[in-house]
């Protein structure tokens, strides 16, 4: 073990003195943080509407407040054609077009029945889903105080136990929201768990290939070889500097998440750093492997920068594992990316414990194991 | 004996430059293969797997006082196919074991004595609690909910209105709400900028490392079609990857190509072009092969495919960020694609994004000439 | 006394392709003996066969004593190996290095300060100790890798074209220190591509095709071949090779 001491000193040293590096394990870091956790939402605050009003009423003008009011919807045209309106869809400069016919407080009045038109821009197809629930709720309410201003009296029969405020009238059958965790609703402490997991993996495996494969580029690697030093030393020296790093990455990035983003740490820290020391035994395999397999760092770097956007990207990082195919959901659950963002955020924000996350942890230890057993055993055949 | 001089031979050097360029790129099969596949294979994967919608909610009912509208209600949810009732309880106790799993998304926590007050007309108050770690999840899987219960009460007469405002719907430029057809065009322009900056930015400082390139500036050929001749073929591969993926994107998600194809392939070589002058300029500006990579793949990837609209959308961003986006290629041909795909516009719609691609190309083909320029001087 | 190196029928074959074909020989203790050949011609494959980085597919090779197939281990800890593209550490000091190698050979700390001294005094690189191995020029490169590689004082060191791109006069000074090493009781087998160096050895042999096609001492080859130089000699070993090769293009 004294052998492994001055490999490792010889690890630390070339680390640190290799610029390039450092700014992968300092400055992409912050970079990452900074701007990934506030670009990374889908959260859509506002919609920008064209109203084209042909009824020219109060209550016309109503259903334009009253959408307005939910700070949702913001008028920013209005016209008298809907030809206008469909040119500022066109060109981006509106997502949403509520018209308004001809006769429609009328109708209200005399039929108590009218239609009111709204047109969204669906490209964005989810995010226009829920826009049209919250015009459906916000139009649904305004129906109300509409019947309470036009038939009060009829109103407080339907609904005997409703107030008697004038205007605004109260619906029998009522649905309450309350969300838990996450109180502020702010994306960035849903992302920022996942962004942790990103450096981590990438100190975990990028450097670790890049570092192995630049001796085999120096050559210095057939010198080691040469030495009576053992695979498995040589395998450690590898894998723990890196390790360490990368915890320690991860200790920076916890503490600026509390700091900066308000990220809640409601479970136990140290199962955290249980689950990334699991979860960098498969993420230091990885890197471990692809060294055997490339003969450049580029070819290394290349290599997981694909595969880690793969993983990524079917992970449920940014996308909803929810809404993925059921195929997908199963290849989820051969990701080790996946559980640990999935751990990450339960323990983070949901104060999860480790019966809650037990099934994460297992895989975590299944997944790890295996990629570095095969791993090392790929390192052992591609030295002979 | 001399070549003639003047342009005439001027161009056939230029030829038989971009001839040996196209043949380095053909004979080496392996990456020929990658460049051409791995686009494609990245579209149609992405294509399945990033979905915005949630076609499964979990739900946990809480019903302490179950009576024959409870179990009504309980069943219009579990019969819709969206919906999975995950467990079914009398206090809210089992929710929060439920939700640290992960085992349930939305809790629908019934009232005392719900089906009497609905009966009298009583005002009676459903609960809703969502795992809301996911906002926007949240947020959607808590509207899915809702509609379900308002056609609940709509259905048994309660919430009668004495007026009722019926809004009409229309989803345009995509009916069916399918966020494929959001994320496809932007995965074409990611898929673009991968094989035009990563990959010339690769080839080019290599050539700079083995010297290989000093002996083509020594050599009578002028930087600018040192420039082009390298960057010819992996424009070709680029037009190539932009037809595979469109082909995939309309036969396997059949996103809609209402607009004209010209136009849109027109765009994507633009676009391409903007991608490799780009390419040539990290290679120009950096001293090594492996810098190059990680600033190309700083400097392209993650602008163009987290600040570009691709995935997140731009209205969400912070203020502060919004300009950066303005920086991002793909940016500017994402609502080209979209626009022309999904909204069918043309030229007179799209002029000012496309005038930004041509000045961004300018500048960057520019600068990259120049800082070729400077190795000489 | 056994020999140093002692190879019997050694073997090598990658699929149809054979790399070195049964060759035999003996290197005694304190040779300094030259392996030369054309480039393709074997070298490289069987010197890694000798020192644990390849398996031989049949034959058998001991060095310092021990079998390089069953006992590679022992073989590593008794060997030194300074290879053609120099391989210490650049990003490391001259003395971050020396302590690395002395440590990973289990020299114990009083050694590795002690050698380490004597090493930097006799190479007169006091003054560089703690700079960059990079900032050192190629001929100081050079010599300070031959000296980490006896820095555990092996019995048998491996220099794979050692003086590679260095001027002449930095190469007599290396010629020098191996024939000090040689006196000092260790075996050198060194590859080059320069003949008049192959004129210092004690003994050389000439591998063609996976072959040994001459064996002996300089002047004995010379003489079986009726050649004045090296040179000759190698031209006519090499040459129906190169026609045949020729041949094939």
């Amino acid at each position: 073990m004294r052998v492994l001491g001055f490999l490792l000193r010889k690890e630390f040293l070339q680390i640190f003195r290799d610029r390039t590096i450092l700014g992968m394990l300092f400055i992409m870091p912050v970079i990452q943080l900074l701007v990934l956790a506030n670009a990374v939402t889908f959260e859509v605050t506002s919609v920008r509407m064209a109203v084209v009003d042909m009824d020219h009423s109060s209550m016309s003008r109503g259903v334009v407040t009253s959408l307005a009011a939910s700070g949702r919807f913001v008028p920013v045209e209005s016209s008298q054609s809907q030809a206008l309106a469909d040119g500022a869809m066109l060109d981006g400069s509106v997502n949403m077009i509520v018209v308004i016919p001809e006769g429609f407080a009328r109708k209200l009045e005399t039929m108590r029945r009218a239609q009111v038109q709204l047109i969204f821009d669906a490209e964005d197809g989810a995010a226009a889903g829920v826009m049209r629930s919250y015009a459906s709720a916000i139009l649904a309410q305004y129906s109300l105080d509409v019947g309470a201003q036009i038939f009060p009296v009829e109103s407080m029969r339907l609904s005997p136990a409703a107030e008697r405020a004038p205007v605004r009238g109260r619906p029998v059958l009522e649905v309450r929201h309350r969300g838990w965790y996450n109180p502020a609703l702010d994306y960035r402490e849903y992302m920022v768990p996942g962004i942790l997991v990103i450096l981590v993996t990438i100190v975990g495996s990028l450097l670790t290939a890049m570092n192995i494969v630049r001796e085999k580029e120096a050559g210095t690697l057939d010198q080691l070889n040469v030495t009576p030093i053992t695979r498995t030393t040589f395998i450690a020296a590898k894998l723990i500097p890196l390790w360490s790093i990368a915890m320690v990455d991860l200790m920076i990035g916890l503490v600026v998440a509390r700091l900066v983003f308000h990220v809640p740490m409601l479970g136990s820290l140290l199962l955290i750093f249980v689950a990334a020391t699991i979860y960098l035994a498969g993420a230091l395999g990885i890197g471990l492997w692809i060294s055997t397999v490339v003969e450049t760092q580029q070819q290394a770097m290349f290599l997981i920068f694909s595969l880690l956007m793969v993983y990524l990207l079917m992970g449920g990082l940014f996308t909803p594992l929810r809404g993925m195919p059921v195929w997908a959901q199963w290849a989820a659950d051969l990701n080790p990316i996946a559980h640990f963002v999935a751990l990450m955020r339960s323990v983070l924000l949901k104060g999860s414990g480790v019966r809650d996350v037990a099934g994460h942890l297992l895989a975590l230890t299944v997944i790890g194991a295996c990629v570095l057993g095969i791993a090392v055993r790929q390192y052992h055949k591609s030295s002979r | 004996m001399r070549e003639s001089g003047g342009g005439g031979g001027r161009r056939s050097a230029l030829h038989a430059f971009v001839m040996k360029e196209l043949r380095h790129i053909v004979r080496d099969r392996q990456t020929l293969t990658i460049l051409l596949l791995l686009p494609l294979a990245m579209v149609v994967l992405f294509g399945f797997a990033l979905r915005n919608d949630i076609n499964d909610v979990r739900i946990a009912i809480v019903d302490a006082s179950p009576d024959a509208a409870t179990i009504a209600l309980r069943n219009r949810l579990s019969g819709n196919p969206r919906f999975s009732i995950v467990a079914v309880a009398r206090t809210t106790d089992v929710v929060e074991p439920l939700f640290r799993r992960g085992a349930a998304d939305i809790a629908v926590v019934f009232p005392v004595g719900f089906g009497e007050s609905l009966s009298r007309g009583t005002s009676t108050r459903l609960l809703l609690i969502g795992d809301a770690s996911d906002p926007n999840t949240a947020s959607m899987m808590a509207a899915y909910v809702n509609a379900v219960i308002a056609s609940y009460a709509a259905d048994r007469g309660v919430n009668r209105q004495s007026v009722q405002i019926v809004p009409q719907f229309r989803m345009r430029y995509n009916p069916t709400l399918e966020s494929v057809n959001l994320f496809v065009p932007g995965l074409i322009a990611l898929v673009l900028m991968l094989v035009t900056a990563l990959m010339t930015a690769i080839s080019l400082s290599r050539e700079k490392e083995r010297g290989t390139l000093e002996i083509l500036l020594v050599s009578p050929l002028r930087p600018w079609q040192i420039i082009v001749g390298k960057v010819m073929p992996y424009l070709l591969l680029a037009f190539a990857n932009v037809i595979t993926a469109l082909v995939a994107a309309w036969l396997v998600f059949h996103v809609p190509f209402r607009g004209s194809v010209v136009l849109l392939l027109g765009s994507s070589v633009l676009f391409a072009m903007v991608g490799l002058a780009l390419g040539v300029l990290i290679a120009a500006l950096t001293s090594s092969q492996r810098a190059a990579m990680l600033g190309a793949i700083v400097v392209t990837m993650l602008p163009n495919t987290l600040l570009s609209g691709l995935i997140f959308p731009i209205s969400s961003l912070p203020g502060w960020l919004r300009p950066v986006t303005y920086f991002a290629p793909a940016r500017w041909f994402i609502v080209i694609a979209r626009g022309i795909m999904l909204k069918g516009v043309g030229m007179s719609y799209l002029w000012k994004e496309h005038v930004v691609l041509v000045v961004m190309l300018l500048l960057l083909f520019t600068a990259a000439v120049k800082s070729f320029k400077a190795r000489l001087a | 006394m056994s020999a140093a190196i002692d190879v019997h029928e050694m073997t090598r074959r990658f699929g149809d392709f054979t790399a070195v074909d049964a060759i035999t020989f003996e290197v005694q203790r304190g040779e300094v003996f030259g392996f030369l050949g054309a480039n393709g011609a074997g070298k490289t494959t069987a010197i890694k066969m000798l020192i644990g980085l390849l398996a031989p597919t049949s034959g058998t090779a001991s060095v310092a004593g021990f079998d390089v197939a069953t006992n590679a281990e022992s073989v590593r800890r008794h060997i030194g190996y300074m290879s053609q593209r120099f391989s210490l550490y650049e990003d490391l000091t001259v003395r971050e290095n020396i302590t690395l190698y002395g440590g990973i050979y289990g020299l114990t700390d009083d050694e590795i300060r002690e050698r380490g001294k004597a090493l930097i005094g006799g190479l007169h690189l006091e003054r560089a100790a703690g700079a960059r191995v990079a900032s050192l020029p190629l001929g100081w490169k050079q010599k300070l890798a031959f000296s980490v590689a006896l820095l555990h004082r092996p019995a048998v060191v491996f220099l794979d074209e050692p003086t590679g791109g260095v001027d002449p006069i930095t190469r007599r000074q290396f010629w020098e220190t191996i024939y000090d090493a040689a006196e000092g009781g260790t075996t050198i087998l060194v590859t080059t591509h320069y003949l008049d160096e192959a004129e210092y050895c004690d003994r050389i042999s000439i591998m063609v095709d996976g072959r040994i096609a001459a064996m002996g001492t300089p002047s004995e080859v010379k003489g079986r071949f009726g050649a004045a130089s090296l040179d000759d000699v190698f031209t006519e070993l090499v040459r129906p090779q190169a026609v045949a090769v020729a041949q094939h293009a």
